[in-house]
């Protein structure tokens, strides 16, 4: 859905607040998820990031969402999957490498960022991939991060 | 300058070395060759040895075959070269990347300059698998945690730990301009040390990229060499416009070229002013040349520019 994708980045604030609630109402549920079971948990949460992840964000579930440090645009649109900001071949008018028609995806995160209050997210390195998270739930694997599973 | 960095770098690195001294540097771009023939790299690196102090050998560039980085590098070193070993991502997964970073420190290369690397689809492979595992900031970290903890992506120790001068590339030329001055911030964070920058065909540009890394104090952190090269004709300057990722060539440079009588002498010349004005252009340590199929020019291009290299 990439004109919802474009949409994302033109309201990244509203996504950013939108997606703090999102956060907000996770972890108030986190006990009563621990207690059901975070494997339990883990395929039904994908479904309903794939569907709605999928539609705004065109969400490829990489299972490691950065969301909030790359102006609400999903680098994993990017041909190369890169997550730590444009490649050096991006056209002059702002077209990718390898897709012409299509916008480089670090144009829009770049301007998505500053539109948003996180705006020292996209000068973080960000660490490669876990090629093992692949189709989970990302929501799922920010709980267990926080609880140092 | 000199700028600060760990004194861990770059302990095998004549190239640190001059960069540390003050020196305003030239490394060189070699295109490694379609060939098993030691003597086929050989007789290009001849033609750089008396002007350049490092030597860049390409990993696949363009996503096309060619002898590798690493054989490359691994020639020239045991002949007395300083070589930098270029790594892209586009081919390579962490384990083999990291595999080649310990066998590269082995034979005595001392830098290596971390890309992603172009897509497979601009190659003469355009059917290959395109691997992106790491990109160049992710490589980075890896590289310097091998060589500062002494351990693999993986946690892993290392016995010896490879003493890498640690490299990346920018492009101060290509959209989101803005953003580029972080981006070489982040790839400095990421453990960057010298940068080598796309070809320069817009000095005014750079006067504005410079700006800002200035004002972010990033030339103090990291050596920043700016990358040059001659154009051979007003043709061929509109077909790398168009076809090779990331190069800008202002119309005005064009326009020069086509109303010159002999196009790849005005090529040159162009060539050797930028160099000139880059010198002006405080905060920048050297200048990176790439002189596809022109190798030859090169010393020529460097000498009129008024810079002459130690012997490397």
């Amino acid at each position: 859905m990439y004109v919802l994708r474009l949409a994302a980045t033109r309201f990244a604030a509203f996504c950013e607040a939108a997606y703090g609630v999102v956060e907000a109402v996770m972890h108030g549920l986190e006990p009563l998820a621990r207690r059901v079971g975070y494997d339990r948990l883990e395929r039904p949460m994908a479904a309903v990031e794939s569907v709605t992840k999928g539609l705004i964000f065109d969400c490829r579930m990489c299972g490691q969402c950065i969301l909030s440090d790359t102006g609400m645009t999903c680098p994993m649109n990017c041909p190369k999957k890169m997550r730590n900001g444009p490649c050096g071949g991006v056209r002059q008018d702002g077209g990718c490498e390898l897709a012409p028609t299509m916008r480089c995806v670090w144009m829009e995160a770049w301007t998505g960022s500053r539109r948003m209050r996180n705006k020292a997210g996209i000068a973080k390195p960000q660490p490669p991939l876990d090629n093992r998270r692949w189709g989970r739930s990302a929501w799922i694997g920010h709980l267990r991060e926080r609880r140092g599973e | 300058m000199t700028a600060e960095i760990s004194p861990l770098s770059g302990e095998g690195s004549r190239f640190a070395r001059l960069l540390r001294s003050g020196k305003f540097v030239v490394t060189a771009e070699l295109a490694p060759p379609d060939s098993a023939d030691p003597e086929d790299t050989y007789r290009r690196a001849v033609l750089l040895a008396d002007v350049v102090d490092a030597i860049n050998a390409t990993d696949a560039s363009g996503a096309n075959c060619h002898m590798s980085s690493m054989g490359v590098c691994a020639l020239l070193t045991r002949e007395g070269y300083e070589t930098i070993l270029q790594i892209s991502c586009r081919d390579r997964n962490r384990i083999a990347i990291q595999g080649d970073v310990l066998g590269a420190a082995a034979m005595g290369v001392g830098n290596v300059l971390c890309l992603t690397g172009d897509g497979v689809k601009i190659g003469d492979h355009p059917d290959a698998k395109p691997v992106f595992d790491l990109d160049s900031v992710s490589l980075l970290e890896a590289v310097r945690k091998m060589r500062d903890e002494g351990r693999f992506l993986s946690g892993r120790v290392i016995a010896a730990p490879p003493r890498m001068f640690l490299g990346a590339a920018e492009n101060p030329f290509a959209p989101p301009l803005d953003f580029r001055p972080m981006r070489l911030a982040k790839k400095i964070a990421a453990g960057a040390q010298f940068v080598q920058t796309q070809y320069c065909f817009d000095v005014p540009r750079l006067v504005e990229f410079m700006d800002a890394v200035r004002q972010l104090g990033l030339h103090q952190r990291c050596f920043i060499l700016i990358g040059v090269g001659p154009l051979a004709s007003a043709r061929s300057a509109r077909w790398i416009r168009s076809n090779v990722p990331g190069v800008h060539i202002p119309d005005h440079v064009i326009k020069r070229l086509e109303g010159s009588a002999d196009e790849r002498r005005e090529g040159r010349r162009i060539c050797i002013e930028i160099i000139q004005q880059v010198r002006e252009i405080p905060g920048i340590a050297g200048i990176h040349v790439m002189a596809y199929r022109q190798e030859g020019w090169v010393a020529e291009i460097v000498r009129e520019a008024g810079l002459c290299a130690s012997p490397t």
